[in-house]
């Protein structure tokens, strides 16, 4: 093995010229794995690729070191076209001990590039992991991909024993070697990686200095030594010029919901209670405190929905956010909003269920929860994203729509897209529409449940309003009066109004749009995260001469049935792809009559477009 | 609608709703209280919001010509919290009763009171669930035979005071519907205070639990079972001719002493700032020792919705005025051309 070289030198290697390349960092829990993939897919973007990025980590903070259940994973797919999915199977998998390389290494395509830290293969890590023998030097494995087993751990240590750091702090800079390692590989601009250990470690100089020098020995090591003999390059994608940033869901969500606020000119109150994997929108939210947002940390997920009802009552823009557990326990509180039509935004980050399920993978299992999960006849509003950076978008409408209609809106989103980072082309803030709400102005004869004749809202006259003192309550109210009714007719025409001014939250909504052929054999009809999966097969399919059409749904509640209707007949089978066991495809076949075919996956992953394309062509096939 | 704030009166908080509790409900009592004292507080009708959560008491908003939200089991305070998070200048009264806020509303009480906003909250103790005809609730004695405890409730009761200043609360007063002045200077009283003030309210149930407070509140009993507290005052009771008063025994354990043979200095001095005596007041039980009325807790804390309108005061000082373009631009950014 050939010294590390203490500075980068300049050895320039072959380049080989790539379109895309999926990668895959996989370790223990503690090994820095999120953190690793993270700046790598910076990196990338900033290289001007596109990208879809998937972290996969597990449930325990810190599982028992070396085992199974503690791997954590970072995929990242980087491209020179545009990019819908993390990718099926990764080109490159890096795994920092044999636990994470027993998890990955099936996925690993045939052909690929696997680096592992030969140091952390010893017997008893191996037998932790549950195999027998070495497995890099399985003559099975070294047939099938490229195995680089690189010493990481003692080189890692080698680059910075003279610190006079502990072993134990040494050896946790093994991820930058990784790091430093791919970034060589991929030609990746460092730069920005310099700076950004210099910013992440700041309030330790020792560690800026580890880290910085383990990162250039990764990258050294990729230059100097015999292991690798080429670089690989992917150009820049087509993009749309603009200004770009990395953009998660959730964060996406949080940006969104406060410029919507701003633009409907009302304070934005968060109520909410700590869950994985929504957590994150509060940590946002509450990291802002200068854009008149006010976040609560409540005792419980009742208490964090209430409160924003509170608010909203108050005249605040009123949201919360959970997971599925969560939702679960805001039911009646959501009725209430319901019932009293007041504004409320909730978001649903998705999560793999029943119970407490599989708390950080992903899952669009809540669908008929968000439809139907309350007492009662108890309609709402729901969006669903179909990207991370879409998040802002729907948020934004989400906050629109329960303004105007004096509704509850929900927004599904889910883990993938809640952790999954995509290039966001920033908008600018102030071409984005003003959403105001006008107070009603009236004098005479107000009750609090007349309604605007064309979106049926009943007027937001909030505390503080001289005059029009009134009460609201969970009670069914008279239409006429606003008084608490029990009479029979009453409760039928409140309860179709309700539904009424759901339905006509349609006026407000692009149409649906149909990507792909126009007409044809297929129809893949999908909703929330799955948009890239459905997106990718959708071409690829064209490409091998089967006509496909993807819908993707982003209002879910209301559905603009007679225009779907009118979609569905051009095509001779529609197929309905959800990661539940066939949600959508319910309402789809009930409302529109149609014989819509699920394709259902429930493992707690995204589809692999592979997969997804076998399984609908089957389908296609058996109808003909 | 001028600005001008003509002087209301008692009728100016009555809502056009007919009241529908039961006949000789102690509600109505409390009502007429509180529409009496609202008056006299100066606060704009249209700044007042009450908000309730399910139960007898929680039909109270409906008959207060204010602002009012009657909400769902248990979560007024909650509700409450949020709006009064958000529009901090309004006066926020919640009213719930002891299932609704010692049961199913458990949680969000404790947590009010543990973040001390200022909002009032009247709890209508009558030891039993009226609304739904009749079971026992989380402060029905044990022994008591309900529909829902045929052979006597064997769960342990709450006490409402001990549990609110277990929960850290800054203003813990009890009295009794019946005790109309008394009734009215505990209002008063909480709405000076600032912080999250709540008051106990015993209150008879015709229906399901006549006479629960019987001893309390009897013309002949009334005055050997109530301990009136009045701050720096001795802890004295009982009629004139047989006073009583409460002493701390050598071993710590409360001690009623007859003032015939007892020298007044003997008897403890009601402090409504001393943490350790309120709970002492509180673990005074019947029938051994009489019932503690008045104001048992008053102290100064942080006010939640200050604390946290002078973070969002310091993030402007700090961080600027809002500017999305900067916040949307605040990480790594590259341009494509």
């Amino acid at each position: 093995m050939a010294e590390v070289p203490s500075e980068t030198t300049v050895r320039e290697k072959p380049v080989e010229q790539v379109d895309a390349v999926v990668i895959r960092f996989a370790g223990d829990s503690g090994d820095g794995m999120q953190l690793t993939g993270t700046q790598f897919t910076n990196e990338s973007a900033i290289a001007g690729n596109d990208i879809a990025t998937l972290p996969d980590y597990p449930a325990e903070i810190r599982a028992p070191a070396g085992t199974l259940a503690g791997v954590s994973g970072f995929q990242v797919n980087f491209s020179q076209a545009r990019v819908f999915t993390p990718g099926d199977r990764p080109d490159v998998l890096v795994v920092m001990n044999p636990a994470a390389f027993s998890v990955n290494i099936a996925d690993l395509r045939d052909g690929g590039i696997l680096v592992a830290d030969s140091d952390a293969f010893t017997l008893s890590n191996i037998r932790k992991a549950g195999m027998d023998g070495d497995p890099l030097a399985d003559a099975s494995l070294t047939k099938r991909v490229r195995v680089f087993a690189v010493p990481l751990t003692r080189m890692t240590t080698d680059s910075i024993k003279d610190m006079g750091l502990p072993n134990k702090t040494m050896v946790r800079c093994k991820n930058f070697f990784a790091l430093g390692l791919c970034s060589w590989m991929f030609n990746r601009p460092i730069e920005q990686t310099l700076t950004w250990i210099g910013a992440k470690f700041a309030k330790s100089p020792a560690l800026v200095e580890a880290n910085t020098r383990v990162f250039k020995a990764g990258w050294n090591f990729g230059e100097t030594t015999e292991v690798f003999v080429h670089t690989y390059e992917v150009k820049p994608a087509d993009i749309e010029p603009g200004t770009y940033t990395n953009m998660t869901g959730n964060r996406a969500l949080a940006l969104g919901l406060m410029a919507a606020a701003s633009k409907a000119g009302k304070s934005m109150f968060f109520g909410s209670y700590p869950i994985t994997p929504a957590s994150d929108i509060l940590h946002e939210l509450a990291a802002h405190k200068n854009f008149d947002v006010t976040t609560f940390q409540a005792e419980d997920e009742i208490a964090a929905v209430c409160a924003a009802i509170g608010a909203s009552f108050g005249g605040a823009l009123g949201v919360t956010a959970s997971s599925g557990p969560g939702i679960a326990l805001k039911g009646e509180a959501i009725g209430l909003a319901v019932m009293t039509e007041l504004p409320l935004v909730i978001v649903n980050v998705q999560r793999g269920g029943p119970s407490t399920g599989l708390p950080t993978k992903t899952e669009q299992a809540d669908l008929m929860q968000a439809l139907y999960g309350r007492n009662g006849e108890s309609p709402l509003a729901i969006v669903a994203p179909a990207t991370p950076v879409e998040c802002f978008d729907m948020a934004f409408e989400a906050v629109h729509v329960a303004l105007k209609y004096m509704v509850p809106v929900m927004i599904l989103s889910d883990g993938y897209l809640a952790n999954g980072a995509q290039p966001w082309k920033i908008p600018d803030y102030d071409e984005l529409p003003d959403i105001s709400v006008r107070y009603w102005k009236g004098d005479l004869g107000f009750h609090p449940y007349l309604r605007n004749e064309d979106t049926l809202a009943r007027p937001w006259v909030i505390p503080g309003t001289p005059g029009f003192e009134h009460r609201i309550g969970g009670l069914e109210k008279d239409y006429d009066s606003g008084d608490i009714s029990y009479d029979p007719v009453n409760h039928e025409r409140m309860t179709r109004v309700r539904a009424e001014k759901i339905e006509r939250v349609n006026e407000d909504l692009d149409p649906p749009r149909v990507e792909g052929s126009e007409l044809g054999e297929l129809l893949m009809v999908g909703w929330g995260s799955t948009y890239g999966a459905l997106a990718q097969a959708t071409e690829e399919l064209n490409a091998e001469g089967l006509a496909t059409g993807h819908l993707h749904l982003r209002w879910l509640n209301p559905l603009p049935v007679e225009e779907l209707k009118r979609i569905f007949a051009r095509y001779k089978t529609i197929v309905v792809p959800e990661l539940n066991m066939g949600q959508l495809v319910r309402i789809l076949r009930e409302r529109l009559l149609v014989d819509a075919i699920p394709v259902s996956r429930v493992q707690g992953q995204p589809f692999k477009v592979g997969e997804l394309k076998a399984r609908v062509k089957a389908i296609v096939e058996e109808g003909r | 609608m001028s600005g001008e704030q003509a002087k209301l009166s008692r009728k100016d908080f009555v809502s056009d709703q007919d009241v529908r509790w039961c006949p000789g409900c102690g509600d109505y009592a409390i009502l007429a209280q509180v529409q009496r004292v609202m008056p006299e507080l100066n606060i704009p009708r249209e700044n007042i919001v009450f908000v309730s959560g399910i139960g007898c008491s929680s039909r109270f908003p409906y008959y207060m010509n204010t602002y009012g939200f009657h909400s769902i089991h248990g979560r007024a305070t909650a509700i409450a919290s949020g709006l009064k998070l958000s529009r901090p200048e309004l006066s926020v009264w919640v009213v719930t009763g002891d299932g609704d806020g010692l049961s199913i509303g458990g949680n969000h009480l404790i947590h009010l009171l543990r973040r001390n906003l200022d909002i009032n909250i009247l709890l209508f103790n009558n030891e039993i669930y009226g609304l739904t005809k009749g079971q026992y609730s989380p402060t029905s004695r044990i022994g008591l035979i309900t529909k829902s405890s045929p052979l006597g409730v064997a769960d342990h009761p709450f006490d409402t005071v001990s549990l609110a200043l277990g929960a850290d609360a800054t203003f813990v007063a009890r009295t009794v519907d019946t005790e109309t002045r008394h009734l009215q200077e505990m209002l008063r009283r909480a709405v000076a205070h600032k912080g999250t003030s709540f008051i106990e309210i015993l209150q008879n149930c015709p229906i399901f639990n006549d006479g629960a407070f019987e001893d309390v509140s009897g013309k002949g009993s009334r005055i050997q079972n109530q301990l009136v507290l009045e701050h720096g005052q001795p802890l004295l009771f009982g009629s004139e001719d047989a006073r009583m008063g409460v002493a701390l025994g050598k071993d710590m354990s409360p001690q009623v002493v007859s003032m015939d043979s007892t020298p007044e200095e003997e008897v403890l001095l009601h402090d409504e700032t001393n943490e350790a005596l309120g709970f002492f007041l509180s673990r005074l039980e019947r029938p051994e020792f009489p019932v503690p009325l008045g104001v048992i807790r008053a102290m100064d804390r942080p006010i939640y919705e200050k604390e946290v309108a002078a973070q969002a005061e310091r993030a402007l000082s700090d961080m600027g005025q809002p500017d999305f373009n900067k916040l949307f631009t605040g990480g790594d950014t590259w341009t494509v051309e």
